[in-house]
C-alpha cells in the first residue's frame, strides 16, 4: 500500500490511480453540509488554508473524556457535490467520503488536479484510531457538523477518482 | 390491569439504544463471517474483515460502531390490560433515547424543522410506533437508523397489473442506485400491501426480524429468495467495490391492500444493523 503525506501536492496526485489503496497522513479538515454551505458563501474568509488540503467528510460522535475522537466514518459524499467544485477551483487537492460524486465534480479533479479517496462506511470505531490529534477551529455551534483539523497517521483509503477521469465505481457497475 | 411504571420504560430505552450503539447483534455478526468466507475479491475480503474488526474494537472500547447513531426508532406493543403509570409513554420513550445519547457519547443527529435545520441537541424526538395488542405485556423493538441507507429507501405505488419481475426489478434498481451511500452489505425490509402510509412503517418493521427467519407466506418467502440471489448477482458488493455480497438478507412482509393498489417500499439498512428487542 502507497504512503501518502498530507498536504498534497499535484505530483503526488499524479502518482495516484483509481483502485490504488493508499494509507494517509498528515492534517486534514472535516466539513459536512453545514460547514461546506458556510465556507462555499464566504471563500474570502476560509478557516483554513485550502491549498493542497484534504476534506473528510465526517461527524464524529462526542469524544469520551480521555479520547481524542470519537467514532469517525465518512459520510456520503454526494450531498457535498453542490459545493466541492468550487473548493477544487481554490487549491483542495482530495476529498474523503464514501459513494459517487457528480459529473461536474469529477470534471473539476480533472481540471484542478485531485482526487476522490473512499473511506470504508460503518467502520468509525475503527477509523478512529487513526487519529492522533483533533481540535476544533472552525463553527463549534454546529456540534458534530463544527470544523475539526485532525491529524491523522496510515489512514486506510481507495482512491475512487484520479486526475485522469477515471471511476473505481463506474468500473465496478454491473450493467 | 398490570401496572408498569414509566419510569422503567425510560430505563429500559436507555438501556437499549446504550447496548445496540457498540455491539452487532449475533446474527449479523454471523452473516458477515459467512460472507468473509465466500468473497474471493481482494477489496472484499478487506471490507468485511475491517466490519468485523471494528465490531470488536466497538465492543471491547465502547466507542459507537458508527459515528451515524442514527434516527432513534422505536416500535412499541403495549398488551391491551396494560397500564402505564407515572407519566406519558411517548415521553417516558423520549426521555430515554435523551438520556442514552447523552450518557452513551452518541452522536445528536435530529434537527427540529427539516428546512431550518437546527439541532435538537439530545436526539429527540425519537420515531416511535405504537401499536396496542392483546396480552399485559410491552414489547419495546429500537434500531439506530443511520441517514445514509434511510435516504437511498424508496416507495412505490405499483398498479395490480404488475408483474413479479418488475418488483424484483425495482428492488434491484433501488440497490444499484443507493450504491456505496448506502454502506453494502445491506439489509433489506420491504414491505408489499396496505396504503401509501402503511407500506414504509411495514418494511422498516421487517427490518426487526431474525436475519436467518423467513416469511410464513411462501409467496413472501420464495420473493424474499429471489430478491436475494437477484440483489447478490450484481456484484455490486461491500462498500460498492465488487463481489459476491451486496446483501446479507431479504425480510419481506405483506399487508392486504385496495383492489387498485400494489405499493411497494423498500427500507435499506446498512451492515451496522443495530436493532434489540426487550419484553416488559
Amino acid at each position: 500500500m502507497k504512503k501518502i503525506q498530507t498536504p498534497l501536492t499535484e505530483k503526488t496526485i499524479k502518482t495516484l490511480k483509481s483502485g490504488d489503496e493508499i494509507l494517509l497522513s498528515g492534517i486534514i479538515y472535516t466539513a459536512r453540509d453545514s460547514a461546506h454551505k458556510r465556507i462555499v458563501s464566504n471563500l474570502k474568509k476560509i478557516p483554513f488554508n485550502l491549498k493542497g488540503s484534504v476534506i473528510y467528510y465526517t461527524g464524529p460522535t462526542p469524544a469520551k473524556s480521555g479520547h481524542i475522537i470519537g467514532s469517525c466514518g465518512p459520510t456520503s459524499s454526494y450531498r457535498m457535490d453542490k459545493y466541492t467544485p468550487e473548493l477544487l477551483k481554490h487549491g483542495l487537492k482530495a476529498t474523503i467520503g464514501k459513494g459517487k460524486r457528480s459529473k461536474e465534480v469529477i470534471e473539476a479533479m480533472k481540471k484542478y488536479k485531485a482526487v476522490y479517496l473512499a473511506a470504508t462506511g460503518g467502520i468509525g470505531a475503527l477509523l478512529s484510531k487513526c487519529v492522533k490529534k483533533a481540535v476544533i477551529i472552525a463553527f463549534p455551534e454546529l456540534g458534530c457538523e463544527a470544523i475539526y483539523k485532525l491529524e491523522v497517521k496510515n489512514m486506510p483509503l481507495i482512491v475512487i477518482n484520479d486526475n485522469y477521469g477515471n471511476d473505481l465505481y463506474e468500473k465496478n457497475d454491473i450493467k | 390491569m398490570r401496572k408498569i411504571s414509566s419510569k422503567i420504560i425510560t430505563d429500559i430505552v436507555k438501556k437499549l439504544f446504550l447496548d445496540i450503539n457498540y455491539r452487532l447483534p449475533d446474527d449479523v455478526l454471523k452473516k458477515l463471517q459467512i460472507a468473509l468466507k465466500k468473497e474471493t475479491n481482494t477489496k472484499a475480503k478487506n471490507i468485511l474483515k475491517q466490519i468485523l474488526e471494528n465490531a470488536k474494537v466497538a465492543k471491547n472500547e465502547k466507542i459507537p460502531i458508527c459515528q451515524d447513531t442514527g434516527t432513534a426508532i422505536i416500535f412499541i406493543e403495549v398488551g391491551q390490560d396494560v397500564n402505564v403509570t407515572g407519566g406519558n409513554l411517548t415521553h417516558a420513550i423520549n426521555k430515554g433515547v435523551r438520556q442514552a445519547y447523552k450518557e452513551g457519547y452518541l452522536r445528536k443527529s435530529i434537527v427540529s424543522c427539516p428546512l431550518e435545520r437546527k439541532n435538537t441537541q439530545d436526539n429527540t424526538p425519537a420515531s416511535i410506533h405504537i401499536e396496542i395488542v392483546p396480552g399485559n405485556k410491552l414489547k419495546i423493538f429500537v434500531i439506530s437508523k443511520g441517514g445514509g441507507a434511510e435516504n437511498m429507501s424508496q416507495i412505490k405505488m405499483f398498479p395490480p397489473s404488475t408483474l413479479k419481475k418488475e418488483i424484483i426489478d425495482f428492488v434491484v434498481d433501488t440497490i444499484k442506485k443507493a450504491g456505496a451511500n448506502a454502506c453494502p452489505p445491506l439489509i433489506i425490509g420491504i414491505g408489499i400491501g396496505g396504503t401509501f402510509d402503511t407500506v414504509g412503517t411495514l418494511a422498516k418493521k421487517a427490518l426487526l426480524r431474525n436475519l436467518n427467519s423467513h416469511n410464513k407466506n411462501r409467496i413472501y418467502r420464495n420473493l424474499e429468495n429471489e430478491i436475494l440471489n437477484e440483489i447478490n448477482k450484481t456484484g455490486i458488493g461491500p462498500m460498492a467495490l465488487g463481489g459476491k455480497t451486496t446483501a446479507l438478507a431479504v425480510l419481506i412482509d405483506g399487508l392486504p391492500t385496495h383492489i387498485t393498489s400494489l405499493p411497494v417500499a423498500v427500507n435499506i439498512q446498512c451492515h451496522a444493523h443495530r436493532r434489540k428487542t426487550a419484553i416488559i
